[in-house]
């Protein structure tokens, strides 16, 4: 079994500042990291490694110290990594990178077949969650976005059975595979590398491959290739909130003053609420 | 199991400067960091004095993060009455390449100069923490355990540059653990300041930058100092006091330094600036006389984790920095010479300090913890004559000068009497000189 998973190197976002002068990001200086989200997925692929012996191959799209985030995930027990790396990939939006990285995946699928990729479900620098997706679509594989949970996974019977969340509940799915597997947060917790992995990520070789590498139409990457602008960047504007002290005689009149309030603000919950509670009598259901 | 001729276990200045020349040296290097890249966990004023970097790598000039060329330096007393009095020294000399000292900020500086042990052969891993040394039955150091699993590695030689709580030698039984007395904690912040705000405030243009040494009744009468430097577009700011002090005293560190912020001298420099970054860290200033073991079967210590500080003159990362390259050259001509790394053999790196500046300024200055520690009032008494005298001989008012002579030497006398002065010039002299 051959398992990709994909990760971006994303800036701290927890130590970003912001510049006093300008309000401009100031990204230099600024640590970087793997994308949390990806190592949920890093994790599972390396779980699914410990019960079958998968081979797992990590890739990125991105500059030269991109290479670092790999070298993090080659010391948790990634075979091996691949930097897609090309100066005209510069400038992606999550068109022009789900094409990049779909292309790199055929180019390594044909070499060693790819049975799943992981990644996780969305980076914390651009919240899109579009480029998982995105691949699956441009490689035609079945997609299972917001996974929790591996419950199943037959590499001999080609398919896998995850949980996934959806709104309101829990959807226990089951796909053929190839596989596109978005991971969801707090699905499992990161081991720590052990020594050798450390020497391993410390000595071995990520590979470099650039456009001609993958074969993509120029017009499809980076920049040229991404349609979408961002027009403007803007923090929430603080709303004036004025606080509001609801008073009774009793914890009973208390509540029912706060309902009362409530409703009277937001009359689309009382219907809402009215609604549901009808539902419940209807099946019998004390409220 | 892994084995290596040396590990180094640190990449702070003096870890760097080992791990480096070991690597140019020829030697298999492995270098090992707590921290998630070299310098996240690294503090300092910071000033690099070019000289001790300058003998490890010529050329750092052309590709180091430097701030700004040292152009200047004041020296202030200051003291709770808002009094600052002082020296200062500019020379257009200090602004002629190639320059002598710089300020830096150290992150940067230590991801720059982790690359160049890289590119010169060493194996750098980080987020690796030395949890104790290896030996074998006759007590020679064979290695270090990390926390890892499967995290044994050995070495024919292991380099202590694990900073000022030299927590491994401790442990491994090979030193002591060291004195709150013998320690200083200082805090520090980094204020953001527009390029143009600072250099008018300063006075300087270019590359050039302030430094200011401070002393005086900021630090409560405990041994201690302040300091605040230039950066391109920041100001690092930051007083210490000796811990055992503090902890007597029942003052905290940032009650010093918001003092110091507000002081009046102080006050109108860094008006307006945003504060980036804060920092502590230890200093051990114990000087010669709280030197441990420097050295025995297979391993070495070197820079804070030594105690390799000239208190002062505010000296740290270059007798660190000299301490690495001088542990690894000798390191270097043993395994040229064919030699094992045994104590007896280990005693030149001894001896390679003993004739550099590291001893010459350690020994210079071993008499003055000693001396401050006993006499806490030199650090008070006479900064605080210094600033009331100068206000007298300044304050035009009628009285004629001798008057104003005679004053100022009564006070002094009224304050320390007669005996007591002698007897601290006496100390003084044999302290510094």
């Amino acid at each position: 079994m051959h398992i990709a998973v994909c990760i971006k190197q994303v800036p701290d976002s927890a130590q970003i500042r912001v510049h006093p002068v300008t309000n401009t990001i100031m990204r230099q200086g600024v640590p970087t990291i793997v994308n949390p989200y990806d190592l949920f997925a890093l994790e599972e692929a390396l779980r699914i490694k410990d019960r079958t012996g998968a081979r797992i191959t990590v890739l990125t799209m991105g500059p030269a110290q991109a290479e670092e985030a790999l070298r993090k995930c080659l010391s948790l027990g990634a075979d091996e990594a691949i930097l897609v790396t090309d100066k005209v990939f510069s400038g992606a939006d999550t068109l022009a990178t789900s094409y990049v990285l779909a292309a790199a995946l055929k180019t390594l699928d044909a070499r060693t077949p790819v049975d799943l990729i992981f990644t996780g479900k969305q980076t914390i620098d651009g919240d899109t969650a579009q480029v998982g997706p995105g691949i699956a679509i441009r490689l035609g594989w079945q997609l299972l976005t917001y996974v929790s949970k591996i419950r199943e996974l037959e590499p001999a019977a080609r398919h896998i059975v995850v949980d996934r969340r959806a709104e309101g509940g829990v959807q226990v799915l089951k796909s053929a595979l190839p596989a596109v597997v978005t991971m969801l947060e707090g699905s499992n917790e990161l081991r720590f590398a052990d020594m050798p992995g450390m020497f391993r990520a410390a000595r071995q070789e990520v590979q470099r491959w650039n456009r001609d590498s993958i074969g993509v139409e120029l017009a499809q990457v980076g920049l040229k290739g991404s349609p979408t602008v961002v027009a403007q960047v803007f923090g929430p504007r603080p709303k004036a909130v004025k606080a509001l002290r609801i008073e009774g005689e009793t914890p009973d009149a208390i509540a029912e003053a706060f309902v009362d309030k409530l409703f009277a603000d937001h009359p689309h919950l009382e219907d809402a609420m009215l609604e549901h509670l009808e539902l419940l009598g209807q099946q019998g259901v004390e409220p | 199991m892994e084995k290596f001729d040396v590990i180094v276990v640190g990449a702070g200045p003096a870890g760097n400067a080992a791990a480096y020349t070991l690597a140019r040296g020829g030697l298999s290097v492995l270098q090992l960091e707590r921290g998630e890249s070299p310098g996240t966990k690294n503090v300092q004023g910071a000033i690099l004095y070019a000289d001790a970097l300058e003998k490890i790598i010529p050329d750092f000039r052309d590709s180091a993060p430097l701030e700004r060329h040292v152009a200047e330096q004041r020296m202030w007393l200051l003291d709770e009455n808002q009094t600052c009095t002082g020296v200062s020294h500019r020379d257009a000399r200090f602004s002629q390449q190639p320059y002598n000292r710089y300020t830096i900020i150290r992150a940067r500086f230590d991801r720059w100069f982790s690359e160049q042990v890289k590119r010169a052969g060493a194996l750098v891993i980080c987020e690796t923490t030395v949890t104790g040394l290896l030996k074998d039955d006759a007590g020679k150091v064979i290695g270090v355990r990390t926390e890892r699993a499967e995290g044994d590695i050995l070495a024919d030689c292991v380099i202590l540059a694990d900073g000022a709580n030299a927590l491994l030698g401790e442990r491994a039984g090979l030193r002591p653990a060291i004195k709150a007395e013998d320690m200083a904690l200082v805090v520090k912040e980094v204020l953001f300041l527009p390029k143009e705000t600072l250099e008018a405030r300063f006075n300087i243009s270019g590359t050039q930058g302030v430094v200011i040494e401070i002393a005086g009744n900021v630090t409560h009468g405990m041994v201690g100092t302040g300091f605040l430097y230039t950066n391109k577009d920041s100001i690092a700011i930051g007083i210490g006091c000796m811990l055992g002090d503090m902890k007597r005293q029942q003052l905290t560190p940032y009650q010093l330094l918001e003092g110091l912020k507000r002081h009046a001298a102080v006050q109108p420099l860094i008006d307006g600036a945003e504060m980036k970054e804060y920092s502590a860290h230890l200093i051990p200033e114990g000087g010669y006389r709280a030197l441990p073991q420097l050295y025995g079967e297979g391993w070495l210590v070197v820079g804070d984790s030594a105690g390799f500080v000239n208190a002062v003159h505010r000296e740290g990362s270059n007798l660190a920095m000299t301490s690495g390259r001088i542990a690894a050259e000798t390191l270097i001509a043993l395994r040229q010479a064919g030699k094992p790394f045994s104590a007896a053999n280990l005693a030149g790196y001894r001896q390679g300090l003993d004739e550099s500046f590291v001893m010459a300024d350690l020994k210079k200055y071993q008499g003055v913890p000693e001396l401050l520690h006993e006499n806490p009032h030199i650090l008070d008494l006479y900064p605080r004559f210094v600033g009331d005298a100068a206000r007298e001989i300044l304050t035009v008012d009628g009285a004629p000068k001798r008057d104003k002579q005679k004053k100022i030497l009564g006070e002094l006398a009224r304050r320390r009497s007669l005996l007591g002065l002698l007897g601290d010039a006496y100390k003084f002299w044999r302290a510094f000189r």
